[in-house]
């Protein structure tokens, strides 16, 4: 579905040339939830703004490689089309649910913009199709109302609602509504549960898991968080420095580390001895 | 939101005094001419320089005409110059410093340098000559205080720009696929609009001065129209045996542009969540 081939990406600051990426490949399949783990400044959330194209020119470029959907090189694609990829097929997740959401438009208008901007042309949009019908939501309330159940919320309370009255854990649930409401191939989840507590973060990615299996989506799920991505994915990624220093399974990888690297981040997940 | 806004608004009294008086001063101009006593252009000069009496309140200038039904006429002139001007004063800034903060890298160095230029030169006497040039009448004069006020604003919308466009909403549109207008003018405009709010308000206030200023010097509304400056003007000859001539408009002015001012430094402290 995804797979990502030897990609380069480097920054610019101060006339000074970065390398974020290098030589990265990665491979996520159909209905396949994968997780991308590494510390801050590793290189992660940058492989999905690439994948997105969404790097600001004069920040950084993307110097070498393939980024391959669905049997097209997104690198290669014109603006136009990949504006239909990006928000239709393929949607992002955002770390912080309090600066995620226009804080000056209400939540079905935020919605109903997604769905503006994309008007559903491939497959056919459907009321009343079950919460976990994967196919995008009809246009106008009622659809919105359905992605807003997909996701526990209550539609008539949230529908209406400015962000700020929404907790934070509401706020994201939103976010995942919004980014589902296409629907889409593959989720790009960055650090989707890190601005929240833990039981709202526990919460947060049942829920997202639970999508994903009913509605067969992709999922990429970025974090720094070993343990906690372990639980949610088939298979872990871990970065350091823009490069991958292993992938494998992610029940295997958590109890059999390969790389050093790994070794000391499981490590570093707290154990609390008995007395 | 808006509810809390005007319940913040209503305890600022000041505020609320400086919106009442324009909206007062409004309803003058609008209905001027119905409200004149005397024809403002009607010249008597048997009862020339007369003093304020129950026939002539503010009494009459030196060709005789009542002094209150110009001073009327003239809330026209002002009132218009200070909309129009500022009206001019945010298409221009408020586009270019949307842009140069949004867009940022060669186009935003342009709109900075070029707003450097533009503070760099005395507006005053940029206006002065331009009309010097182009012929002193009221519609050049509104013409040309838009042209040469929106450099400060430029660089307060660019400003906000910088800060807003980081934010993961503006992303989150980017990702959507919803064009570049539509979030320039739809997520980020409603973000930074009350600094702008505050600073037309403010704005319209200067423009009123200004206006008032050049008329005085005989560069703006050209007699036997009347405005506050022209009259003031006037009123400068006669000095020493006609105070009502200087001390009526004079009066106006100020109460206008602190009553603006008021309104403006209100706005601010309603729409500043720090306050």
């Amino acid at each position: 579905m995804l797979s990502i081939e030897n990609l380069c990406v480097e920054y610019y600051r101060r006339g000074q040339v970065i390398s974020a990426v290098r030589d990265l490949s990665l491979t996520i399949n159909p209905g396949e939830t994968v997780g991308l783990v590494g510390e801050s400044g590793s290189g992660k959330s940058t492989v999905a703004l690439a994948i997105l194209r969404l790097i600001r020119a004069q920040e950084g470029r993307i110097t070498g490689g393939k980024i391959v959907f669905k049997g097209r090189n997104l690198l290669a694609l014109a603006q136009e089309e990949m504006r239909q990829v990006r928000g239709q097929e393929i949607t992002m997740i955002f770390q912080d649910p309090f600066t995620s959401l226009n804080p000056v438009m209400t939540v079905r208008d935020q919605m109903q913009e997604v769905l503006d901007a994309h008007p559903l042309s491939s497959s056919p949009a459907v009321v009343g199709g079950g919460p976990m019908d994967p196919r995008p939501v009809a246009a106008g309330d009622d659809g919105l109302k359905e992605a807003l159940s997909r996701v526990q919320l209550d539609p008539s309370r949230v529908l209406n609602s400015y962000p700020h009255q929404l907790s934070g854990g509401q706020r994201q649930r939103v976010m995942i509504a919004i980014a589902l409401l296409s629907g889409p191939a593959l989720v790009l989840a960055d650090e989707p549960t890190t601005a929240l507590d833990v039981l709202v973060q526990k919460d947060i990615l049942e829920l997202l898991f639970q999508l994903q299996k009913t509605m067969q989506i992709s999922v990429l799920l970025i974090s720094h968080n070993l343990a906690l991505v372990a639980q949610y994915t088939q298979r872990l990624a871990v970065m350091r420095q823009g490069k991958i220093v292993e992938e494998q399974p992610s029940r295997d990888l958590f109890y059999n580390p390969k790389d050093a690297y790994t070794q000391e981040l499981i490590r570093a997940i707290p154990a609390i001895p008995q007395n | 939101m808006i509810s809390l806004y005007l319940e913040r608004f209503r305890q600022n009294r000041l505020a609320v005094a400086g919106f009442l008086f324009i909206v007062l001063l409004a309803l003058l101009a609008l209905f001027a001419p119905w409200l004149c006593p005397h024809d403002p252009l009607a010249q008597n000069l048997v009862e020339r320089l007369h003093g304020p009496s129950a026939a002539h309140w503010l009494g009459t200038d030196d060709l005789g005409r009542d002094v209150f039904s110009r001073l009327l006429l003239g809330t026209r002139v002002s009132l218009s110059v200070g909309f129009v001007a500022v009206g001019i004063e945010l298409v221009i800034g408020v586009t270019l410093g949307l842009c140069a903060g949004f867009f940022g890298g060669k186009l935003d160095t342009l709109v900075m340098r070029l707003v450097d230029v533009m503070l760099s030169i005395p507006a005053i006497f940029l206006i002065l000559a331009v009309l010097a040039f182009l012929g002193p009448n009221i519609y050049n004069v509104m013409v040309i205080i838009g042209l040469t006020a929106w450099p400060g604003l430029t660089r307060l919308v660019r400003g906000e720009c910088l800060s807003i466009r980081e934010r993961e909403y503006i992303q989150a549109a980017r990702l959507s696929g919803i064009s570049t207008a539509r979030i320039l003018f739809v997520h980020l405009l409603p973000n930074v609009i009350s600094p702008i709010l505050v600073s037309a308000t403010l704005g319209v206030g200067g423009a009123i001065l200004t206006e008032s200023a050049l008329s005085f010097l005989g560069l703006g509304v050209q007699p036997p129209a009347p405005s506050w400056g022209n009259i003031l003007s006037i009123g400068r000859d006669y000095l020493h045996m006609a105070w009502w001539l200087s001390l009526f408009p004079t009066v106006a002015i100020l109460v206008t542009v602190l009553a603006f001012n008021l309104l403006g430094e209100g706005l601010r402290d309603v729409l500043d969540p720090r306050t």
